[in-house]
């Protein structure tokens, strides 16, 4: 079993990827890169350009805005599509709460990688949604 | 008479026998080399050990035809010897003593920009001697203990030659050994380092799992010899020229990839390999299921060569706690490369990658190459010696109007910026007594996630758009605002101009410079 096996077996599992074949794994565990982060290191730095898209395949962040925490983060969640769709610098740390396995896909990857893998971006759609439905449960 | 070991080095003139050490290196590549001259500037007592006969690590071997990527231009726009000239000399390591810089200009014949393998092993073997750099050579590094003796010492490395107890251990030992798919079949596999050669495979169909820089050298080389070359691996191509930074094939393997476009015969697939079969005529069967969409192939081919890249060679670390990550098994490092997963392991050379920094706009630093891993090995030196008592000079004082004079100078001077883009910062904090003091070159993860008093951070980035320019980062009041500086196309950043958005990117800490 290499790393590239297990992490194929994975992310296999994640609604992300859940519509992927076995080879489209294989391509995406080569593509975006691997990254391991400490507790408490900062993944995303607010207000700071060049961020990337991470995928979490083991671990759990906190999102953190002015210095509050605000959401935790764990297995199968992404995070850094916003600023990077949006084209600014995000507006949130994201603080590994525990050792932290992700994958990572450089911003100006993302839109290309999405465009070649449409039931990807659907995926991210879906999960986006339901992020947008809880908000507005919690405003009002 | 002098006894022999197993390598037939003589004993007596071995230094650093086994015992108790503060540091111990492992590794004499450009990595351990370095690390141990910044060590020996700073009089940090360490051992240096190595399993090899002499100094150069991969050099004494690779790259396999035997000429690097790295460059060292002899006609540069910087006198050869000064810190600004390192910005054009890639491959020469650092020192403090200007008869030692910039020697590996004087072993290149003219022939190419890029040192011949022989040429860059000279380089270093002159640093070596020259400098007075004494390692342990045919002392092979066998396994690790995890151990405290009540004197600092948490390690114990077993070696060839007997057990060394320290404090701190730094691994610089490369990644050069071969990774190895679990994919069937891989037995009738070449590996990259077993190519024979070139001439060897005149006629023949030549099938080379993987697409990065080690295949594409195959594949270049292979090109007047080769009937048919196909390169495979699941994910697409990348091109050096693309990315717009040393992500991808580098320019000077490119030539295959022209061919592929052009129709000359080079073919490059997407698809993760099956299984490999050996037919009774010898030919060998590579099936592979493509990863674009398109039909799964089943090709015959004469040879198959692996270059599907190379692991750490890290022995029992996983099992003492080191975390890896990635294809090549790299250990995952804190900013100063120290294993994330345990204290006191650090990491230098080539495995200093593993500490990924910001990685800004998707792009590495070069701490996998010599000319971002030398800077990476001072500043590692300078943390040794701090946490070991052995303070380093501090800093000058600076006026606001000396910063901003020291931040143009910096800008055009400094090759800690210029090679390690959005990695190593410059930095200055206010100073409570009045002005800056200067802390020097630090790696710019640390500066900012480490809190501490109100300064200037200065990097130099780029956004793969082949733009590079300067970013200045001012930390006040435990908040950090990024400024990003325009780019200049002949990469001048002394005008009017740059020092105007300087003195405006500071303003807030030294108001009121003189530009």
């Amino acid at each position: 079993m290499t790393p590239t096996d297990d992490l194929v077996d994975s992310i296999a599992g994640m609604a992300l990827f859940a519509d992927l074949t076995t080879p489209q794994l294989e391509a995406v565990a080569h593509r975006f890169e691997e990254r391991l982060f400490p507790e408490g290191e900062r993944i995303l730095r607010q207000g700071l350009s060049g961020s990337g898209f991470y995928v979490i395949v083991e671990g759990a962040a906190s999102v953190v805005v002015d210095g509050t925490p605000r959401a935790t983060l764990i297995r199968g969640d992404f995070f850094g599509e916003v600023s990077i769709l949006l084209g600014e610098s995000p507006v949130a740390d994201v603080v590994a709460l525990r050792a932290l396995r992700c994958l990572v896909l450089p911003g100006s990857d993302v839109e290309l990688f999405l465009l070649d893998h449409p039931k990807v971006m659907f995926r991210m759609l879906q999960a986006q949604a339901r992020r947008l439905r809880n908000a507005n449960r919690w405003r009002s | 008479m002098a006894q022999l070991t197993s390598s037939g080095v003589a004993a007596a003139e071995r230094p650093f026998p086994p015992g108790a050490y503060p540091v111990v290196i492992v590794g004499s590549g450009p990595g351990g080399l370095q690390l141990s001259y910044a060590l020996n500037r700073l009089g940090v007592r360490h051992a240096v050990i190595s399993a090899d006969e002499g100094p150069g690590g991969m050099f004494r071997r690779w790259p396999f035809f035997q000429r690097l990527l790295s460059w060292t231009k002899p006609f540069a726009p910087a006198e050869q010897g000064t810190r600004r000239y390192e910005r054009y000399d890639w491959n020469s390591l650092l020192a403090d003593e200007p008869q030692h810089r910039a020697l590996a200009p004087r072993f290149m014949d003219g022939t190419s920009y890029f040192p011949s393998r022989a040429e860059m092993e000279q380089n270093l073997v002159e640093f070596a001697t020259q400098t007075g750099i004494g390692v342990r050579y045919g002392c092979r590094w066998t396994a690790t203990r995890a151990e405290e003796d009540g004197r600092g010492n948490r390690f114990v490395l077993e070696t060839t030659d007997g057990e060394y107890r320290c404090g701190i251990v730094v691994f610089a030992v490369g990644i050069a050994e071969p990774f190895i798919p679990s994919t069937p079949g891989f037995e009738h596999v070449g590996q990259y380092g077993d190519t024979g050669p070139a001439e060897t495979y005149a006629g023949r169909r030549v099938f080379i799992v993987g697409k990065q820089v080690s295949a594409f050298e195959l594949a270049s080389g292979l090109l007047p010899w080769a009937r048919q070359i196909v390169l495979a691996s699941p994910s697409p191509v990348k091109l050096s020229v693309n990315t717009r930074s040393l992500v991808g094939v580098r320019a000077r393997y490119v030539q295959p990839y022209e061919d592929y476009v052009l129709g000359g015969g080079v073919s490059l697939l997407d698809a993760s390999i099956d299984g490999i079969e050996r037919l009774p005529s010898g030919a060998l069967v590579v099936r592979a299921q493509r990863t674009d969409g398109a039909p799964d192939v089943a090709l015959e081919v004469d040879d198959v060569i692996s270059a599907t890249g190379f692991v750490a060679p890290l022995l029992d670390l996983p099992a003492l706690g080191v975390t890896t990550y990635g294809h090549s098994s790299i250990p995952a490092q804190t900013p100063f490369w120290e294993s994330q997963a345990v204290p006191g392991i650090r990491f230098a050379g080539t495995l200093s990658q593993g500490s990924a920094g910001l990685r800004k706009h998707g792009l590495p630093a070069n701490s996998g190459a010599v000319h971002g891993a030398r800077y990476n090995a001072r500043v590692l030196a300078r943390d040794l010696a701090t946490k070991l008592g052995v303070d380093p000079p501090r800093g000058a004082a600076l006026s606001p109007d000396a910063l901003l004079d020291r931040l143009v100078s910096e800008l055009q001077e400094s090759p800690e910026l210029w090679h390690q883009k959005a990695y190593l910062a410059w930095v200055a904090t206010v100073d409570p007594g009045g002005g800056f003091r200067e802390e020097g070159i630090q790696p710019l993860a640390h500066v900012l996630d480490s809190g501490g008093p109100d300064g200037v951070i200065l990097t130099l980035e780029a956004d793969g758009s082949g733009a590079i320019y300067p970013v200045v980062y001012v930390r006040q009041g435990g908040r950090t605002d990024e400024r990003t500086l325009q780019p200049d196309p002949f990469l001048d950043f002394s005008g009017p101009r740059h020092r105007a958005e300087l003195a405006g990117a500071i303003a807030a800490l030294a108001p009121g410079v003189v530009v």
